[in-house]
């Protein structure tokens, strides 16, 4: 595919990084190029472009077109310029006669097997193989096409047998084998850049073919995830996008960021008039530098998907149908029954939840809204059930709740851990960056209860996979610990030169005794202690470590302790504080990051600054007009304790579905059907809303603009690239709904939001939408220090001035097995859904993965009689559901796995409400269950089934 | 024909046997063409899992080399070459002669099993051209009684 909206220039072949630099001569004009760099980026460099198909500058030269050939002074014959590199004083001639006929030739016999259905083909306009023809001054074509790939039926009328039908199997990208001149791009991209390996060729000589898994494979059968690299490598119209084909070229590019995962991706949203025609990812995106997966590059599709509401909606009570309403009865409405609860029960009766899908701005006024407008700290958001954690963890211990890497690091990591993250699925992109450094040889060491795509896949087999049980994390990143303080394997002089050296022995000499060795915690952790040593050996001595981790850390009970544990591993062996190493949290949602620094948290102002300080509270309190309160406010599980208390009656939640997303079903069932007051702010009408009185329709992430903060601390820009189909941009209905309140807010454009929070908060005092502008993104802090931003953080000194040690003592959840539930579960992804499904499940993703599925150990199976597929029936202390068994040894004996992108599937019934004890963070990842043989759906699914269809309910307008 | 489960046991036989072999995937598609005639499909993927290789690309080396066949053949193979010196004396003319008798097409086997016609690309015989190999045998000077004589040796 090629870029001609923007042309982002290809230059052929990547970047040389050599710190040699050789001069050339090209067509009479000296280059100056790194050595080791080709011929033809050379050329590009000078703005000159030799025709070429199969090159392309994200992937390796392959030298398989023949049409990139130059000629080299007192060199034999005709080089191709991609394959071929630089040499000092050589002078090469891209354009002479007798390139000129080869190239010709070689055009010649491309074409003679290519339909010439230019005007009618889907990628007329956008085809590099028509360039190509003009390029080169293609006029005539000598050979007749007897034997062809592209006609069905051969000369005499007869089928041809090489002909191959198109393959529509994949939801988003049609494969059209009659247009494709085997330039590899796909095969090689599906390899190099995305790192599946699910294409090859098949055959040979004329015979070849693109093939997608095997012999009888189509797209969707093959391994294929669909990332769309392959398409976006296509030359010509043989992997083409079903959106571009179905409604053509695009006109213009806007620029943005994608809504999906915390990698933070930058796209280039594709529009014709205000219809999106495609997504492509942006070469210069500093997080996926070029690369994509199937949710950002093509599920876009729930953004006008039929379900979404368009129309403000109240009603009295949750029994009654909706009633759709203007937006300023709607304002009037939600307004009156806030303020009428306040009156009633008190200023803390009421409270928000700020989004990590939505903006920074928009998290921030939501925040504001409820301390500056209602005069109460009663805010919280989803990072509660996901991140908290992290924040507070490596805020003890190196001083700033973030990650200290930017995803580029991972190019210069030597020894990678990944504990409890499944990047293949959670952030594929990511992945893919990680899978090729691992290619080039690093070691990798995968810490997680569940076999993963990530221990073992094509080309990738983990050094060390820890299968450890559910629950005990601590006592392994102890194990670790113990092993590399016991050994002598730590880096000394960091400690000594970086960290407090008293805790640092305080610390060892907890994690020396040998009750924390593996051998001693083996029994706990079913980690066999050669293996757990080994591990340890090599993070230790195995060069520039990095520990990437995810919410399989932070989703138990002991949460916390674990990402302290991990900070003191990375300080133990000195992997903070240059590019390859580092702490790096995978964040799950696109703004998680960004809503924590907004001061969503009930204690915290923006910038992670406590509600107890006065001098912070009156620099807001100057700029914001209002007092605000000194008490730190409730966070989600208490709002739902203090609602079914009576206490808590009014909720604002902004794209958040509590209902699904939180642990314990019922429970949240029943403190939100305690409140007077539901406000949802939502795209659809989401499981939540079945509990809620006013319902404001949202706007997607194209509809908007603002900012995201992804894992990497970056702020990329969002960009509006159509207007709200309902109307408003998400932070102009909080500002009316502030209004309505008697706010008397006056923003006009995110920007005015965001020179607030910069106003406000130190670690982002030098962000601005005109940086923004001319920088693409930049990572805070960001200020007067570090006017560019900061892409690796505590390069001479922690932020916190002395890296702190500190204790992790193993302390056994309350969550055990037992006769009765003698299973532990625990919960995951996978890459075609997204969290709670909300998106995903509208749109065609749901061809990979229509329903949750338990995955059950065949020993575990056969116990039990259940076979693959059968229905079981999944029971907890807190409930029970149903799904559908899949029999796995990816999962080892006693544990099961399910993941929770579906409704009906209700897997957060059976989860419990113990959480994390430094910040309720809910112990997701670990649960005692018993799994039975089932003929249905439980009870309570049928109930709950009921409840939503009634509650849906809309009048129809009168 | 024999069962997928008879077939996963052999070709983990074999797979084992390889184990530590640098490069590993040739010899493994011999061992298991010599086991069963063909390569089955359903070992491809059991390959790609033990060499930690995709599915794909287990097919895409499979199928670029014709000797590895998806299917059985029949009980001989009789091949014919196609090169430029054999053309130039008459192989043509000596496969449709072949195809003719034998019923069928290149690449097809007869219905009774016994011979399959194969095209190849020089036997190295050009000095002997019309060049033709039978189960492994070459012959020389292959014109249309010489190959009907071969025909009677292998029906």
């Amino acid at each position: 595919m090629k870029d001609f909206i923007i042309p982002d220039r290809d230059f052929g072949t990547p970047a040389a990084k050599s710190k040699t630099m050789v001069t050339l001569n090209i067509d009479g004009f000296d280059v100056t190029v790194p050595e080791g760099t080709s011929i033809m980026r050379a050329a590009a460099e000078l703005g000159i472009t030799v025709p070429k198909l199969c090159a392309s500058d994200n992937m390796d030269a392959f030298g398989s077109c023949r049409l990139c050939l130059v000629e080299i002074e007192g060199r034999n014959g005709t080089p191709a310029s991609c394959t071929t590199p630089v040499a000092a004083g050589i002078k090469v001639h891209t354009q002479n006669s007798k390139l000129k006929q080869l190239r010709r030739g070689v055009m010649e016999l491309y074409i003679s097997d290519h339909p010439l259905d230019c005007l009618t083909c889907s990628a007329n306009g956008d085809c590099e193989l028509q360039d190509m023809a003009g390029a080169v001054g293609l006029r005539d074509v000598r050979y007749e096409a007897v034997d062809t790939h592209f006609r069905a039926k051969d000369n005499s009328g007869a089928a041809n047998p090489q002909y191959l039908p198109k393959d529509d199997s994949n939801p988003y990208f049609s494969y059209d084998p009659a247009k494709c001149i085997v330039c590899n791009r796909c095969v090689r991209a599906c390899e190099e850049v995305q790192g599946t390996f699910a294409l090859t060729i098949s055959g040979r000589g004329f015979d070849s073919r693109v093939s997608a898994g095997m012999a009888e494979d189509n797209f969707l059968s093959s391994d294929c995830v669909s990332c769309g690299a392959c398409v976006q490598a296509c030359p010509t119209a043989t992997l083409q996008e079903k959106s571009v084909i179905e409604i053509g070229t695009p006109e213009r590019a806007i620029l943005t960021t994608c809504a999906y995962c915390g990698v933070g991706c930058q796209f280039k949203a594709e529009m014709r008039g205000d219809e999106l025609v495609r997504m492509v990812p942006y070469k210069h995106g500093k997080a996926n530098r070029g690369h994509s997966c199937v949710k950002g590059r093509f599920a876009y599709g729930y953004a006008s998907h039929k379900d979404r509401i368009l129309h403000p909606m109240i009603r009295d009570s949750i029994n009654d149908p909706w009633q759709e309403v203007s937006w300023p009865e709607a304002m009037e409405f939600a307004a009156n029954r806030m303020k009428g609860i306040q009156e009633k029960y008190g200023r803390q009766s009421v409270g928000v939840i700020t989004s990590s899908r939505c903006t920074n701005e928009e998290a921030y006024l939501v925040q504001k809204l409820t301390r500056a407008v209602w005069g109460n700290n009663n805010t919280d958001t989803c990072a509660r059930v996901c991140h908290s954690p992290t924040g507070y963890g490596l805020g003890q211990t190196f001083g700033t709740s973030a990650g200290t890497q930017d995803f580029d690091s991972v190019e210069e990591t030597d020894v990678v851990i990944v504990i409890g993250a499944n990047p293949v699925s959670g952030h594929p992109v990511f992945a893919s960056r990680l899978k090729k450094r691992l290619r080039q040889g690093a070691q990798l060491i995968v810490i997680d209860p569940r076999r993963t795509e990530m221990v073992e896949s094509p080309h990738i087999r983990a050094a060390h996979h820890l299968a450890l049980t559910p629950g005990t994390n601590v006592a392994v990143v102890t194990a670790l610990a113990h092993v590399i303080v016991t050994e002598g394997l730590m880096d000394e002089d960091f400690i000594r030169s970086r960290c407090d050296w008293d805790e640092f022995q305080d610390y060892a000499e907890f994690v020396a005794d040998p009750k924390h060795s593996p051998e001693a915690t083996h029994l706990l952790t079913g980690v066999p202690p050669e293996e757990l040593r080994a591990a340890a050996r090599l993070f230790a001595k195995g060069g520039n470590g990095a520990i990437y981790y995810g919410l399989g850390v932070t989703e138990h009970s002991q949460g916390s302790t674990t990402v302290i544990g991990i900070a003191n591993l990375a300080m133990l062996t000195g992997n903070i504080g240059r590019p390859g190493v580092g702490v790096n949290p995978l964040r799950g949602q696109n703004n998680v990051q960004g809503s924590c620094d907004m001061g969503s948290f009930p204690h915290e102002l923006p910038g992670y600054r406590h509600v107890k300080n006065d001098d912070v509270r009156a620099v807001f309190e100057k700029v914001w007009g209002t007092k605000i309160d000194n008490e730190p406010g409730l966070r989600i599980p208490n709002m739902l304790d203090a609602a079914v208390e009576g206490t808590f009656k009014g909720l604002y939640c902004q794209g958040e579905d509590i209902l699904q997303s939180d642990p314990d079903t019922k429970h949240v069932a029943a403190g939100l059907a305690a409140m007077e007051c539901v406000i949802v702010h939502d795209l659809f009408l989401n499981e939540t809303a079945n509990y809620a009185h006013v319902f404001f329709p949202g706007s997607s992430f194209l509809e908007k603009d603002g900012t995201f903060t992804n894992a990497e601390r970056r702020i990329n820009r969002v960009r509006k690239v159509m207007a709200p189909k309902q109307g408003y941009a998400d932070w102009e209905v909080t500002q009316l709904f502030a209004n309505a309140m008697g706010a008397g807010w006056g923003y006009t454009h995110p920007s005015q939001i965001m020179d607030e929070i910069a106003l406000l908060t130190p670690s982002f005092a030098g962000v601005s939408y005109e940086k923004l502008e001319t920088m693409g993104s930049v990572q805070w802090p960001c200020n007067e220090k570090a006017p560019e931003g900061t892409p690796l953080m505590h390069i001479d000194g922690f932020v916190r001035g002395k890296g702190k040690f500190i204790r992790t003592e193993y302390v056994a959840t309350d969550e055990k097995t037992g006769p009765r539930f003698p299973l532990l579960l625990t919960t995951g992804r996978i890459l075609s859904q997204y969290n709670v499904g909300a998106q995903t499940r509208r749109t065609e993703n749901v061809v990979w993965h229509p329903e949750d599925v338990l995955e059950v150990h065949p020993h575990d199976a056969e116990n039990r009689g259940i076979r693959d597929g059968d229905w079981v029936r999944l029971a907890s202390r807190s409930g029970e559901t149903t799904l559908r068994a899949q029999i796995t040894d990816r999962v080892s004996p006693g544990v099961v796995y399910t993941t929770f992108h579906h409704p009906t599937t209700q897997a957060n019934v059976i989860t419990t409400d113990f959480s994390d004890w430094a910040t309720n963070c809910p112990e997701y990842k670990v649960t005692a269950v018993q799994v039975s043989p089932s003929n249905g759906p439980s009870e309570w699914q049928e109930q709950y089934e009921a409840q939503a269809t009634l509650s849906r309910r809309i009048a129809a307008a009168e | 024909m024999q069962n997928d489960a008879a077939i996963i046991a052999r070709v983990e036989e074999i797979l084992d046997a390889h184990q530590g072999m640098e490069g590993p995937l040739l010899p493994i598609l011999h061992a298991i063409q010599e086991a069963f005639g063909h390569v089955p499909q359903a070992s491809l993927p059991l390959i790609a899992q033990n060499l930690n290789l995709s599915r794909a690309e287990v097919h895409g080396v499979m199928s670029f080399y014709h000797d590895f066949r998806e299917a059985p053949a029949g009980r001989h193979v009789l091949k014919l070459c196609r090169a430029e010196a054999c053309q130039s004396m008459g192989a043509d003319r000596v496969a449709d002669h072949a195809r003719k008798a034998l019923g069928i097409e290149w690449h097809e086997t007869t219905k009774d099993g016994a011979v399959t016609l194969e095209p190849v690309f020089c036997l190295g015989l050009c000095a002997c051209a019309p060049a033709a190999m039978v189960d492994g045998r070459v012959v020389g000077r292959v014109d249309e009684a010489r190959l009907d004589s071969l025909l009677e040796e292998v029906r």
